[in-house]
Parts: structure tokens; sequence; C-alpha cells
């Protein structure tokens, strides 16, 4: 017996969104299936890999640990929202290209909105500080050394902004 | 002629695109009215199939189609073996779904469709099958002892294959040896875990008749025409495209995969489209892993530390099935001499089956086994005779003179082992100046008086890279100048999109930017085999230097008609083409482009100057015979044989004798690639082999209990290095182009996972060397250095 859908309301990347979703829903397959927004990926379902971040009311947060039901009045930002269609890359993005900070591609939102939260923190982030910040994000092709390398170069594009 | 596109470190094309999030991967490929799959596994690592009741699970709402073995019908054969060998006697390949027994936790036996996954999950829960447990066998010994049980019963004694090659007199060299010295050796099972799992998306058209799969792969040409023949279709109504794919790392060189026939079969069955997406436990149960071997080596030397002659035993695990042949322990055994002259060299080995998922390469491909074994042997050889182990590699190192060196083995593409360039002591002295040794031993003495245990260790390897058959490329330079690169193979990660790009620029004169690579997808190029065996840049790049150098000299052919001069006082460069020196004779490609097509009807000024030139009186039709048109040309390279990459790296590590956590302080990467496209790019691969390394040394490890229950079925278990453990990797490039091929390439996707595990073995035994540790081991975690601290005492 399927419960009968639950009506949130949601503000994703600054627009809002009245949806009916299963209470067993994953914030995770809401985003990406319910609402389209595929650049959130799925990486474990178990909490682990940290592909599925984004920021849930400013707080990086695993949704793939979360119901679409308990985001229900928050604002959510996903990778689409760092810079959306037509504007230029976000500095944390911009930093990612220039120093070569992802590979595949598929850890990266989940790396990218970590590392918006982390710079957000703490401006001025030495190595040991970044990697802590980002030790819940699995990357399997980089090795991290690029990653490092490009938060340390956002928060220097962040500075000049 | 500007600055080179190739060799230049700049910017990927592909970034944009994926930092915006807007990535295509396949569970981002949602055709209209998408229904999705599941699928029932063996929770048993061996029994028969008495039953299966599937009422309950179609009942449900929302379930489309429930697929056990006899409802595929014909399409339920076997997979195919990919690349057979005589010596592997006992073949045996999966069907999509288990018929009557069951051979591995994870196997498919049912496949499920239906409104969504949470229903399709639901319905796999209402499946009811009976089983009877048959007894497993879930590693190499208990496979191979006595009376086992059989994970075939037509396969005697577990044992698939078995292969022995020689090089030289091993038994003579042995008889007459100084010092014979003897080792055991094992390395975990591990498996490569990219971040995205599988996935497989397809869709039937049946007005058309056309099948259409996206498929997560390495691989899409071969899945394209293997789906063709199993389903009658013709090959050209079947396209089979790897979107992005987030990484692969040989796990999905793996072909078929059940689910690569279960999906598409149930999207023409249903005449609807049909995703699966695997989750983590899938993947880490029911894809392939790799690793897994016993070795016994022997090695004679003289007594300087030479070696005389090498004898390696060893048993390769096979899992379940045998789909991908027995390339890796074929690859373990000839790459095992690495950069050392063994010109006796005896190696044979058992591929035994045993009820775990299933074996095909994961990067490095049997190498990190090999190099873990050889250069085990030197350091056996330095402590024996006293010797620093980087001495023991100078005095046995192949000479930079002595090249080609012909191993003389058959390499894994029935090939040759000839190593066709290096400079092997120089990349070892490279790497030693930059941790400067001596210092290194005089810091070690005074650690070890406050307790604290420091280690140095190095790891050397060759790899043979860039293995054929071959691959193709189509270039072409459309009217607004851009230029488009297809080749059949894929990208899961190395930047294809932008080397490629630079390889067709640098002949054609053009901004890399300006290039638009399309990679894996058999509507735009339709021949080729895939991205393995570190062998993409190799085949395909050279594919796409060959055919953009055709279109280059179509490129000067016309404009020399056209600006009536001699192609010989053209300039092709920043994506113009003129008389050198006169800088108003400049055509742009894109113009030249719109001229070789001759036609009347095209937007834009350079189309409208070119239909003039149509009107004006000329000799004979507006393509001369044998004259095409367009700006374009195929091109295809084929390997002679491999191309042999090599590298050195060493690192400094700290072990914690209370904890048994072993510390990575320095890690340094000497490698040589031959020419090298875009050195950012070739870092990236390197950082991401060596952080792989370090999983497959100190944390990775999948876990069968003794019924073959896999134990490590999530990242909590499967413990992947964080930024937290891998440490800042410096490294050295050096470039021995290649003579095989025209752009003096060779492979390096794999190159940096290859000697790691060998060179933390290494550190750790001279860290612990007080307490006289030897590795025999990997991966080397916590409880196992306690473990060998514990031996070292006891026996000390």
């Amino acid at each position: 017996m399927i419960p009968p859908e639950i009506a949130i309301t949601v503000r994703v990347n600054e627009r809002d969104y009245v949806e009916r979703v299963a209470p067993r829903l994953l914030l995770s397959d809401f985003l990406r299936h319910q609402l389209g927004l595929t650049g959130t990926h799925v990486g474990c379902e178990h909490g682990v890999c940290g592909a599925c971040t984004v920021l849930l009311d400013g707080a990086a947060v695993r949704s793939c640990l979360l119901l679409a039901v308990q985001a229900d009045g928050a604002r959510i930002t996903t990778v689409e929202g760092l810079a959306r269609d037509g504007e230029p890359l976000h500095p944390v993005q911009e930093a990612f290209r220039e120093m070569h900070g992802l590979q595949c591609g598929f850890c990266t939102p989940g790396v990218l909105l970590s590392a918006v939260e982390l710079l957000r923190d703490t401006p001025h982030p030495d190595d040991a500080t970044i990697r802590r910040g980002l030790a819940g994000n699995l990357c399997r092709c980089t090795g991290y050394q690029n990653i490092v390398r490009a938060v340390r170069r956002a928060a220097e594009l962040l500075d000049r902004r | 002629m500007t600055t080179r596109a190739i060799g230049a470190r700049i910017p990927r094309n592909e970034d944009p695109r994926l930092l915006r999030g807007l990535g295509c991967f396949v569970d981002d490929v949602n055709p209209a009215g998408v229904l999705h799959g599941a699928v029932l596994r063996s929770p048993h690592a061996h029994a028969r199939i008495v039953s299966i009741d599937t009422a309950r699970a179609r009942a449900l709402s929302g379930v489309v189609l429930v697929l056990t073995a006899p409802d595929l019908g014909e399409q339920n054969q076997p997979t195919p073996l990919l690349i057979p060998n005589p010596n592997l006697t006992h073949p045996r390949t999966p069907r999509p779904l288990a018929r009557d027994e069951v051979r591995f936790v994870g196997e498919p036996v049912v496949f499920v469709v239906a409104r969504d996954r949470y229903v399709a999950e639901d319905a796999v829960a209402a499946i009811d099958v009976t089983w009877e447990p048959l007894p497993a066998v879930a590693s190499i010994e208990t496979a191979l002892a006595d009376g086992a049980p059989l994970v075939h019963a037509d396969v005697p004694g577990n044992r698939a294959a078995r292969m022995v090659q020689r090089v030289g007199d091993p038994d003579g060299a042995f008889a007459s040896a100084a010092r014979v010295l003897h080792e055991q050796l094992f390395i975990e099972r591990s498996c490569g875990s990219p971040i995205e799992g599988r996935g497989v998306v397809a869709e039937y058209d049946p007005r058309a008749g056309t099948l259409r799969v996206w498929s997560s792969t390495q691989a899409p040409l071969p899945i394209k025409n293997g789906l063709a023949r199993l389903f009658g279709l013709p090959e050209f109504r079947v396209d089979v495209i790897a979107p992005d794919v987030g990484g692969g790392f040989g796990t999905k060189i793996m072909l078929f995969y059940p689910e690569e026939i279960l999906v598409p079969f149930a999207a023409v069955r249903l005449g609807r489209p049909v995703k699966w997406t695997e989750d983590r436990r899938e993947h880490l149960i029911a894809a392939t892993q790799e690793r897994g071997q016993r070795h016994d080596v022997e090695v004679a030397v003289d007594a300087d530390g030479r070696i005389l002659a090498l004898r390696d035993r060893f048993l390769h695990d096979a899992g379940a099935y045998t789909p991908y042949g027995i390339v890796v322990p074929i690859i373990t055994s000839t790459q095992l001499p690495g950069p050392y002259k063994l010109r006796n060299y005896a190696v044979e080995f058992d591929v035994v089956y045993t009820n775990t998922a299933m074996v095909t390469p994961y990067r490095g491909a049997g190498r990190p086994h090999g190099a873990f074994v050889m250069e085990r042997v030197i350091g056996l050889i330095a402590r024996e005779l006293s010797l620093e182990p980087a001495e023991v590699r100078r005095r046995n190192f192949i000479q930079p003179h002595e090249f080609p060196w012909d191993v003389g083995l058959t390499f894994q593409d029935g090939g040759p082992t000839r190593y066709d360039s290096g400079n092997y002591p120089l990349g070892l002295e490279l790497v030693l100046a930059r941790l400067g040794p001596g210092d290194f031993r005089r810091r070690q003495a005074e650690a070890r008086r406050e307790e604290r245990y420091l280690g140095l260790g190095i790891g050397c390897y060759v790899e043979g890279t860039g293995i054929g058959p071959y691959e193709g490329a189509h270039v072409r330079i459309e009217p607004s100048g851009r230029v488009f690169v297809a080749t059949g193979l894929t990208t899961q990660g190395q930047g294809h999109q932008t080397t490629f790009a630079q390889i067709a620029a640098d002949a054609l004169g053009c901004d890399p930017a300006d290039v638009t690579v399309v990679t894996g997808d058999t509507r735009k190029f339709n021949w080729g085999a895939g991205t393995f065996a570190s062998r993409a840049l190799v085949t395909s790049g050279n594919a796409i230097g060959i055919a953009a150098l055709k279109v280059r000299d179509k490129v000067l052919r016309i404009a020399a008609e056209l600006l009536e001069v001699s192609s010989d006082d053209l300039e092709l460069a920043g994506g113009v083409v003129g008389v050198r020196g006169m800088p108003d004779t400049a055509l742009t490609l894109g113009a030249l482009a719109t001229v070789a097509n001759p036609i009347r009807y095209a937007f834009g000024k350079e189309a409208a100057e070119a239909a003039l030139r149509l009107v004006k009186p000329r000799k004979g039709a507006v393509l001369a015979p044998g004259e095409e048109p367009g700006l374009e040309a195929y091109g295809y390279y084929a390997p002679p044989h491999a191309t042999f990459a090599s590298g050195c790296h060493a690192a400094i590590v700290e072990v914690d004798i209370a904890t048994g956590d072993v510390k990575i302080l320095r890690y340094v990467v000497q490698h040589d690639c031959g020419t090298v496209v875009n050195p950012t790019v070739v870092e990236g691969q390197i950082h991401g082999g060596v952080a792989q390394g370090i999983g497959g040394a100190l944390y990775e490890r999948i876990v069968y209990d003794e019924q073959g229950q896999p134990l490590t079925t999530t990242f909590m278990d499967f413990l992947m290095p964080t930024t937290m453990e891998v440490p800042e990797i410096e490294i050295i490039h050096t470039e021995t182009p290649s003579p095989l091929n025209p752009l003096g390439i060779k492979g390096v996707g794999e190159a940096g996972a290859i000697p790691v595990p060998a060179l933390i073995a290494e550190a750790v035994d001279d860290a612990l060397a007080p307490f006289g540790v030897r590795v025999r081991e990997m991966p080397l975690n916590p409880g196992r250095v306690l473990a060998l601290l514990a031996e070292g005492r006891a026996t000390a």
C-alpha cells in the first residue's frame, strides 16, 4: 500500500516550486527526476561519497540522506544555481577550471558545493583546512591534488570579488 | 608558425559544461515515458534455483514487466568470450539471467521493469525464490583444495587456465647461482569503483526498427555490433552512446554486462524506453573486480646482486566466470620483469574459479601485481646482500642504449613484449635527487632515536600501452571555421575533448578551443574498439593526427589554387591560410570549407562569395574526378605492437607502531609517457592513479567470508582514500618519444597506480627494519601492520 503524495514547497536556485511527492522520495531523486536538475549526482546513496551534496538553508547536506518531504519550506542551492544560464562561472567553478580540479566531473557538483560552504565559513583556509573541509567528498579521478589547489585559487578569486 | 598546440597546458574544453552541472551522464538521459528496471540478484555464493514465483511482484501496481531466464529465450545465451586464448581451456561466461544455478552473490536472476525505481525495488522484494544452497569456494586456496566444491560442475579442480612462458635457460641459471632467494606474496581483491556506477538506458522505435542504447561503458562500438547480432537487427539500426562517463578504471570495459542485454531486451519487448542505474551495493557485489593473486617467486643472484634468473608461479582468482579471458594474468606475467634485465625467466600461472564476483582488468590490469612481485624481489636481494635497494636496481636496469629490448614473451595482444624506448636509470636518479636519500638516512636514524619510524620506498615499472587493434577518426572543418573531430572510443575523465583537440589543432593551425571532439557515439563514428589499456591517446590520438594532416593537405591545395601560388608559399596558423609575409591574402579555414563544398544555397557572406565562384566559367565538373566535397578526412592508426611507458616513484612514510597507521610524508613521481600533449592532463592522470594505488596499498580490500558472502558492500567498508589520505604528489616529467607512432606518444592512464603497493611495501619494510618486518601482503591496513610488528618482535 503506497501512501498518498504530500505537497511541499521549496525554493531551489531562487525559484519557487510547489510539488507533490511520495513520502519515501529521496531529496536527490526529487531534484534530479522531478525538477530535472540532473547536475546533482548520486554516487552511493548511503551518505559517504558526497556527490549529491547540495546547500539546504545554506548548509552542505547529502541529498541522498534526506527525504524530499524533509525539505518542505527549505531553500536549496544545487550546482545549477552557482552560475545560472548566461552568467559567468562562479569563482569556485572558475578556479576548478583554471586548476584542472575535475576529470570525469561526476563528483564535481558535490565538491563545488562543499567548497562554497567551506569558503563562506573560512574565507582564507590553509591546505589542512581545505583537506578537512573536503574530506567528505570522494573523488576517484584527481587524487585531490588539483581540487585542493582549486579551492586555494577560489579563495583568491572570491577575495577579488 | 604560432605556438604548437601539442605540449600546451591549456584548460579543458569539457570543463564549463561539467562545472555548470550540464554534463549528461547515463542516469541523466530521460527519454519520454522511460520505465525503470531493478535486478533481483543471488543472495547466495552458490545455489541451485529450485523455483521462482513472481506472482506477487507482477500484481503490484506500476509493475510493467518481470523477466526470468526462460522469458529471454534465445537472447539468454552465454555472453561472448571477449579474448579467447588457447591456454584458457575452460572458459565460462555468464548468461544475462542465471538459469538453474547461481555462482556468486550478486548474479542477476530476475529483471523487473516498473513505473519508477522505487516500485521496481518493491517488486524485487516481492519475488519468492526457492534456493537450494550449494557449497561454495570463496578463495583460491579453498578452490584448489582436494575435493573442493566445483564452481562449474564441468570444470575439474576449478582450473580455468594454465599458462607457462619461458625465456632463456632459467633452470641452468638457478643450478649454478651463488644465491637463491624465495618469497611468497599475496595481493588482495580490489575494484575500480568509479563514483558513477554502471547504467544503461535503451529505447526501441518499432516504426523505424531502431534500437538506441546509452551505456556507461568504455566500449560502445563492440556493444553496438554485439546487440545488433543478438537482436537480429542491422548494425546501422543500432546506436550505442557512452555519454559523459563518471569514471571507468577498467570496470566499464567489461562487456557484455548482463544489464547491457536485459535493458535493451525489455525496451524492445515493451516498445518503451527502459533505464537501469546501478546502486553502490550492486556495484560492489556485481560489477567486476580485480587484483587477487598469490605468487611463489624464486630469484637466482650473483654475489653482486645481479639477477641471473627468476622463476614465478602464481595463482590468479578469476571469480565465477572468465568473460575477459586471461588477459590480467598474462599481463602480470609479461610485465613482471619491469625495467630489469631478466635473461632467464620462467613464469607459470593457474587461473582459478571461485564463487565471487568476476575478475576483469582494473586500472593497472595485472601490472601492480607484477610490479609488487618484482620490486619485492629487489628488496629481498638488497636485504640479503646488505645493499640499498636503489643500488640493486641500478645493477639490473636495462640501459638506455639497449633499446629496443625484447623481453622474449608474448604480450597480451599477441604481439612481442618489446620495449621501444626509455631511460630507466635516469628516472631513478631524478627521483632520488629530489628526495635526497643520504639526508634521509640521517633523518631516519635521528627519528629512530626518538622512536619514530621513517621509511623510504622505491617502485619502478614498465607499462605496455597503446595496444591495437586500431582506432580511427573523422576530422572535418565546417564553414563556421569550427573543427569537428569524432573517434570511436570513449572518455571517462581523461580530457580527450581537449587533448584530441590539441592534436587536430596542431595539424590544422587553429585554436584547440575551436575543435569539438565527439567520443563514444556510434552515430558519429563507426569503427574502433574502446578506451582501455592506456591506449586512447596513442591510437585515437594518432588517427586524429593522420586525418587532420590529410585535411591540412587539402586546405593548402585549395588555398594554393585560389591564391594562384604554390602551397609551399603558404602559411597555416591562427585559423587562417595565406601567402607567407602577405597578411592580406589570408583566407579563413571556414571560407575554405565553404569553397570546398560547392553548393549555392547557404547562409552567410562567405557562402555567397563561394557561390559566386560557381557562376564563373570553369573547365569541367564542379568536383573533379576523384575529388570529394568539403574539408574532411578519415584516418586510422594501428600500432605494430604496444609502446612501453615507464616510471619510478618513491615515497617517505612514517609508521606509527602504536596504531599501525602508515602516513606518507613525501611522494615523488618520475614518469615517461613519450610525447606529452597536455602536461596538466597528464599530471591529473598520474595524481588519480597514485591515489588509487595508495588505496590499493593501504585501504581498499574486497572481503568475502568463507561462504562467499561479500562483507564490503558500502563505502563504509570498502575504504577509498579521501583528501586526508592522499599526500601532495610531486611529479617529474621525462619524455622519450615512442619510435612506433607518428606523434611519439605512450599511454599514461594506468601508470600512476602501478608501482604504489610495491613502494609502500618497501617503505614500510625500511621503516620497520629494526623489528625485522617483511611485507608480503597488500593492502597494509593498520591491523596488518600491527600483526607484522608482533610477528617481527616474536621472531627477533
